[in-house]
């Protein structure tokens, strides 16, 4: 049993986490908020040529010949970096929609919870579209259409967002660390304070749990596995995310920090692909089934 | 990153699991929790059976990986808990191994592996608790002997053991963690008193154990004087990566066990409490995953446990204490019975937070140690 990375998924890791810096940095980031609804092709091309989204396709279809472990990383480090875009649904697509694999095509796909993200920025809609109402998003990075038939949902769709929630999670814990330790009051960081520290361990805590539940998700791709990866890794981020607000104090209310874009997109990801009672419900099932 | 066992090890859980089928329809009937010479002779009884077996030192010698395999499939087969021989097995044995003299490893450690010997662990006393190291009990040399007074508490086994792991102050003047050293004390030396306490479950499963000018040989010391503080936290250290692994495959067992009766009893039909236990299966599922991935590490860095064990310890504790308030809800009204399955357990779990490091204490060294908070109050 070797449940760590190895060398290899260290590299990949490392290499999605590279062009994201260079390529998605703060600055664009911030950007991009300014102008919401709008998907920059030229990324999507970028990460298309890096292999992000054939990284599943076999190498004899033009594909990286990856599996679910190696998407589950590069999926994490999107998390991280609140990269926008049908990730997910593009992903997916790679090899049976055309132009999906290379980036060229932006694809959406209709939710289990009839929701659908960047419908019009698409060039391919899975799922019936049909009687599309525009909503406003409470994530300015993720447009939101409401439609009347939902679809159903791929397994490897929940175990990928539950990885962005995982990389949202690390970066809120993270984000809420540098600030325990930079910010001053009654002349000592906060971080000194037991209970600014005890919020922080617990945002570690939780994500550390939620991580060995995805990776353990994306080498088994064990239906359990997945609902357990789904429900850790959404308390992780959500709650990270709110966390993390609390120790910004005001500062982590106002529009010009970025943990309100990690707990709106957290938001966005735990109605993505159905409903956490669903998971609720087939691990409580599951306790019937067979001895352990 | 792969869950695959290697050839070896799949062939070690083989002869196990073949062994103990064999080994536990042959066990005495178990005695009752308040039966302390009972227990003794029947936990020291399943250990003699794993020396012969040649699987006693599998806590000591055998890899994390081999080491999680053990405690899986024992707990599975429904095998005794170490119980008496903990820390002798877990915490006395390996500090002894790592840093006692040869003398002192050919005394002590055959006892225990043999199930010869018990032993109790003399850290807390009654005004150093979460702050060990604030420990009183002095030790003046003497001869050859030091001479010891003072008092420890929270000591389980204290009235059934033959040594302890005790910690004593012989340096008054020096700073807190310094003035510290380990000694192994015999149980049957004059001027030992043992008091049991009583718990909120109603048994008496630890004891106060009070000293008074006991006489404990210069040659029991384990490492330097006043080097025992470091010897410490070698002895905590031990174990953190599979502590709780027999521990999370009960808990599994009773979920299951759980959904069962509340299928009977009608509760199953409430889908507040199915989703609660649903969710509970998703927790300890991932607290599996994580025991696993602290076993790996372990297994990367050479067997060398490093702080995630207080990660995992924190998200555990309070997991056990839902899973056994959950148990009260699927028995309802008859969780008021103490003849009842699982409410003695749903009592006991509420020591988790607080036994081995409270959950704030926890808290502290994964925020100061893993994220690198600042140390402050």
């Amino acid at each position: 049993m070797r449940f760590q990375l190895t060398e290899d998924q260290r590299a990949l890791r490392d290499g999605v986490r590279e062009l994201l810096a260079r390529r998605f940095g703060r600055e664009v980031l911030r950007a991009a908020v300014d102008e919401p609804g709008r998907l920059d092709r030229a990324l999507w091309r970028e990460l298309g040529v890096a292999g992000f989204f054939a990284l599943r396709l076999p190498e004899a279809r033009g594909g990286v010949g990856l599996g679910l472990p190696e998407a589950v990383l590069a999926f994490e480090e999107a998390g991280r970096t609140l990269l926008p875009g049908p990730l997910v649904a593009t992903h997916l697509a790679a090899g049976e929609v055309s132009g999906a694999a290379t980036g060229e095509a932006v694809v959406a796909d209709v939710g289990a919870c009839g929701l659908v993200e960047w419908l019009t920025e698409a060039d391919v809609v899975r799922g019936d579209a049909a009687g599309a109402v525009p909503l406003r998003s409470v994530d300015p990075l993720t447009p939101l259409h409401r439609v009347p038939v939902a679809r159903g949902v791929d397994p490897v769709a929940v175990l990928l967002t539950a990885a962005e929630q995982l990389g949202s999670a690390t970066r809120a814990c993270e984000l809420a660390v540098q600030h325990a330790r930079a910010r001053e009051q009654f002349g000592q960081p906060i971080g000194g304070f037991q209970a600014v520290k005890h919020l922080c361990a617990d945002m570690l805590v939780r994500t550390e749990t939620a991580r060995a539940a995805v990776y353990a998700a994306a080498v088994t791709a064990d239906a359990a596995d997945i609902d357990t990866a789904r429900l850790l890794a959404d308390e992780a981020a959500v709650r990270g995310a709110r966390d993390c607000l609390q120790v910004h104090g005001g500062m982590g209310f106002t529009w010009e920090f970025e943990v309100h874009l990690h707990l709106k997109r957290a938001w966005v990801r735990t109605h993505r692909a159905g409903d956490a009672t669903e998971s609720e419900e087939s691990l409580a099932a599951e306790l019937l089934a067979q001895p352990i | 990153m792969d869950l695959a066992y290697t050839p070896e090890e799949e062939e070690f859980r083989a002869r196990l699991r073949e062994w103990l089928a064999k080994a536990l329809p042959t066990l005495p009937p178990k005695p009752s929790p308040d039966d302390w010479p009972g227990r003794r002779a029947y936990d020291l009884g399943w250990q003699r059976r794993l020396y012969d077996a040649g699987y006693a030192d599998v806590h000591w010698d055998a890899s994390p990986t081999v080491r999680l395999i053990f405690l899986e499939e024992t707990e599975k087969a429904g095998a005794p808990y170490v119980g008496a021989g903990f820390v002798g097995l877990l915490h006395a044995g390996p500090t002894i191994a790592a840093e006692g003299t040869a003398e002192q490893r050919a005394r002590w450690l055959p006892p225990i592996l043999r199930g010869e010997e018990v032993w109790c662990q003399g850290f807390s006393e009654p005004d150093a608790g979460s702050d060990l190291a604030a420990l009183r009990t002095r030790a003046r040399r003497d001869g050859d002997d030091y001479v010891v007074s003072g008092s420890k508490i929270w000591t389980s086994h204290a009235e059934v053991a033959d040594w302890c792991e005790l910690l004593v102050r012989t340096d008054p003047q020096a700073p807190k963690h310094r003035g510290i050293s380990w000694l192994a004390m015999p149980m049957g030396a004059p001027g030992i008193t043992v008091r049991p306490l009583r718990t909120l479950a109603g048994s008496a499963e630890f004891a106060e154990v009070f000293l008074d000018e006991v006489r404990v040989p210069v040659a029991n010391r384990v490492g330097d004087e006043n080097d025992g503080w470091r010897v410490t936290m070698v002895t905590l250290s031990f174990e953190r990566g599979t502590a709780f692994v027999g521990e999370v495959v009960a808990c599994r067992r009773v979920l299951r066990e759980l959904a069962g009766e509340a299928r009977k009893n009608g509760r199953w039909d409430d889908p507040v409490l199915r989703r609660r236990l649903g969710r509970l299966n998703a927790e300890f599922r991932a607290l599996w995953r994580l025991t696993q991935w602290n076993v790996s590490e372990a297994e990367r860095t050479g067997g060398v446990p490093g702080v995630g064990g207080s990660v995992f310890k924190l998200r555990y504790s309070h997991a056990r204490q839902e899973l056994y308030g959950a148990a009260a809800d699927v028995l309802g009204p008859q969780s008021l019975d103490l003849d009842q399955p699982w409410v003695l357990d749903r009592l006991s779990s509420l020591s988790y937070t607080i036994a081995a490091g409270t959950s704030q204490i926890q808290r502290n060294i994964v925020a100061e140690r893993i994220l690198g908070l600042p140390k402050g109050r």
